[in-house]
């Protein structure tokens, strides 16, 4: 935590902060204030309608130079030398490549060694810095607040603002903290982290706000951990969700093609260094919990806020009094097809997916491949590990994981958001139950009339070995 | 201090039954799967609203969604519970619900994304307290023909029994879709004010070198 700064009257949060250096008009009679941003990342579904309107009004894209594109939600994940087999999906991806041609904006397109998932190549180029204003047609964005960065994900029309502006028109948030000391167990996971806020907040418990994660058990964690959990942000209907940018955040930015080089980069961190939010800032709100406390969770229902510890029962509706609530828990159940009061310990399962924004990282595919190497995936279960991006995909075959998941019985596919969206064919079958490493278990998320159980890439390799819904610590 | 480029039509009140959705927390997947969003048009998205709700496994219509009643047909009035549209920022859902005829959901509460989204398309997100739906819904029921009137002019929301109930408005948003504007033209007013913020404010990274 920074020292208070003497220049200022007041203690900010890191959010106040950004911010701040980032308002370009403030707000007056009644407008909103209209926000400068540093970075933003395009993919072919949020941006055709976007591009059209720019096109209508004959506006070129203002700063292409702060913008960049790639492909990842309906690309197919099977082999990338055939043409894509579904024609509207060709015709989108088609379509963004002709707008970045159009209108100038780089392309990491099907076939770029730094194609890949959004929210994963930003980071892995180090586009993504501290401090930065950080915008994606995408409501995942908030991943990039991992290093510090406020990161806001933004609907068509608003592309079309930052395309021909590069500005947004944004209301001041309030800030949440969520604060996590202590040390994970062995076999607890950032995953859990954040599925535990989940469960204890609600999916809108953070609406209207900022999440700044903060605590022990934060700082202990990699970055690939803290995007983890900011990914999820969205999930308890937050904002944004950042980490005030510490050594671990600095070391995994520097060297990277897009990092500051030579004197920059000392200008650079000299610059974050000022960011972590000061001594005594306040809050809106603040919410604390003990990580030593945290066992694997699991959902059990059909929102990401419907969670619990994996040693759980099912929970009983007829035990709540509000009947709205009442009547979602129960529409829940039934299509989730569960019962109240059994475990959900041992619930068999069809489909194992390891990969989306949230898990297909290098270090969750090392977790994942630690735990898998040596066994193999239930005959019943078909498993696909999807990279995130075309670079993890590389590093992992480098290090040999790949060929572990490949003899363990598992799928490994190309780079893209796969089977967490369900839009590129990779898709649960009606009434099948995945354990999946994604971050939404809404209804037919991952297929019409799939089940979907949220939880951890080591939950998820631990059930795929069995079959059933496992706990990962017996693994460990 | 709006640019005045009409984008659509002026927009003041709208008088309608109601579509009653008495469910919290309903997702932009559920208003729009996203298997529908490989279009690259605005157009054409009223078909798919509510698809995996509306139609049953065959394809048929579920008789049992409250979409598929015949009286709902024309219905301009969605009444939801709390926390409408959350999850996905896709802008798909506003446009499919305006396409299937909706211009105004009440609800108890709504995520900021899709509200956000919304209010950029002209659908009114209209925010109620949870007695206040409450009422809304027994109103309903008991005449489930009966219509409302969402005014956005007067901010109120004019309910069956002759009862007001009003609610408030992002105050820019409102003026736009009562004017008939859009924020991009506002936007591009600012020209420069832009100048002097990007001549402050060196580029932290640029995409196009490395």
């Amino acid at each position: 935590m920074n020292a208070p700064n003497p220049n200022s009257a007041r203690p900010r949060t890191i959010v106040e902060k950004i911010w701040d250096e980032h308002v370009v008009v403030a707000g007056t009679d009644g407008a909103p204030d209209v926000l400068g941003i540093d970075l933003h990342l395009v993919h072919e579904v949020t941006s055709p309608q976007a591009f059209d309107g720019l096109r209508e009004r004959g506006l070129p894209v203002r700063r292409p130079d702060l913008t960049v594109a790639t492909v990842d939600h309906s690309i197919p994940t099977t082999d990338r030398s055939l043409p894509i087999a579904d024609e509207i999906a060709a015709k989108q991806v088609s379509r963004l490549e002709e707008n970045c041609r159009d209108f100038g904006i780089p392309l990491h397109g099907i076939g770029s060694p730094n194609q890949g998932i959004v929210h994963v190549i930003g980071p892995q180029l180090g586009l993504t810095q501290p401090g930065m204003t950080i915008v994606c047609g995408d409501s995942h964005t908030p991943t990039h607040g991992a290093f510090g960065a406020l990161a806001l994900g933004i609907g068509t029309t608003e592309v079309e603002h930052v395309l021909a502006t590069q500005t947004l028109l944004q209301r001041r948030p309030k800030t949440f903290e969520v604060r996590v000391e202590g040390s994970l167990h062995p076999g607890v996971t950032a995953k859990d982290i954040i599925l535990s806020l989940l469960s204890r907040i609600g999916v809108g418990g953070g609406t209207g706000h900022v999440f700044e994660y903060r605590g022990s058990a934060i700082r202990a964690l990699g970055m690939d951990g803290r995007m983890t959990i900011c990914n999820m942000s969205i999930e308890g209907g937050a904002r944004a969700g950042l980490v005030s940018p510490d050594d671990t955040t600095y070391e995994y930015v520097a060297g990277r093609t897009h990092a500051p080089q030579g004197a920059d980069w000392e200008a650079a961190v000299e610059r974050w260094r000022t960011l972590p939010t000061d001594e005594g800032a306040t809050f809106d709100r603040s919410i604390s919990f003990d990580a030593s406390e945290l066992t694997p969770m699991v959902t059990w229902g059909t929102n990401p806020g419907m969670g619990f510890p994996i040693t759980s029962r099912i929970p009983d509706p007829d035990a709540v009094s509000d009947t709205t609530q009442r009547d979602s828990l129960r529409a829940a159940l039934q299509y989730m097809a569960l019962t109240p009061g059994e475990p959900i310990l041992g619930r068999p399962i069809d489909v194992v997916f390891v990969g989306s924004c949230t898990n297909s990282r290098i270090s969750d595919l090392r977790e994942a491949a630690r735990m898998i190497r040596g066994r193999t995936v239930s005959d019943s279960v078909r498993m696909l590990v999807v990279p995130g991006s075309t670079e993890v995909k590389r590093q992992a075959e480098n290090e040999g994981l790949a060929d572990i998941f490949r003899e363990a019985g598992a799928e490994w596919r190309e780079a893209g958001c796969s089977m967490c969206i369900a839009m590129n064919g990779d898709q649960l079958q009606p009434g099948q139950y995945s354990v999946s490493t994604s971050n939404r278990n809404f209804e037919g998320r991952q297929g019409k009339g799939g089940r979907t159980f949220l939880a951890s890439p080591l939950t998820a390799v631990a059930s795929a070995v069995s079959g059933r819904l496992s706990d990962p610590r017996a693994l460990l | 201090m709006t640019d005045q480029t009409h984008v659509r039509e002026p927009f003041r009140s709208v008088t309608s039954a109601v579509v009653p959705l008495q469910r919290n927390n309903v997702d932009t997947d559920q208003i729009i799967p996203a298997r529908f969003l490989k279009t690259v048009n605005r157009a054409g998205l009223g078909d798919e609203l509510f698809n995996d709700w509306r139609y049953l496994a065959d394809g048929s219509p579920n008789p049992e969604f409250i979409l598929n009643r015949p009286e709902m047909a024309g219905r301009q009035v969605l009444v939801a519970g709390d926390n409408f549209g959350c999850g996905s920022s896709r802008e798909h859902a506003p446009w499919a619900l305006m396409a299937w005829g909706i211009r105004a959901v009440v609800a108890s509460g709504f995520a900021d994304i899709f509200r956000n989204n919304a209010l950029k398309n002209g659908l009114l997100p209209i925010e109620v307290s949870p007695e206040e739906l409450s009422r809304l819904f027994e109103l309903v029921e008991a005449d489930p023909d009966a219509a409302v009137t969402v005014d956005l002019e007067a901010e109120e929301l004019r309910l069956p029994d002759g009862s007001v109930v009003g609610f408030t408005v992002d105050s820019f948003a409102r003026r736009m879709i009562l004017d008939g504007t859009d924020e991009l033209g506002y936007l591009l007013t600012l020209e420069d004010e832009l100048a002097a913020y990007e001549a402050s404010h060196p580029p932290r990274v640029s995409t196009l070198a490395g």
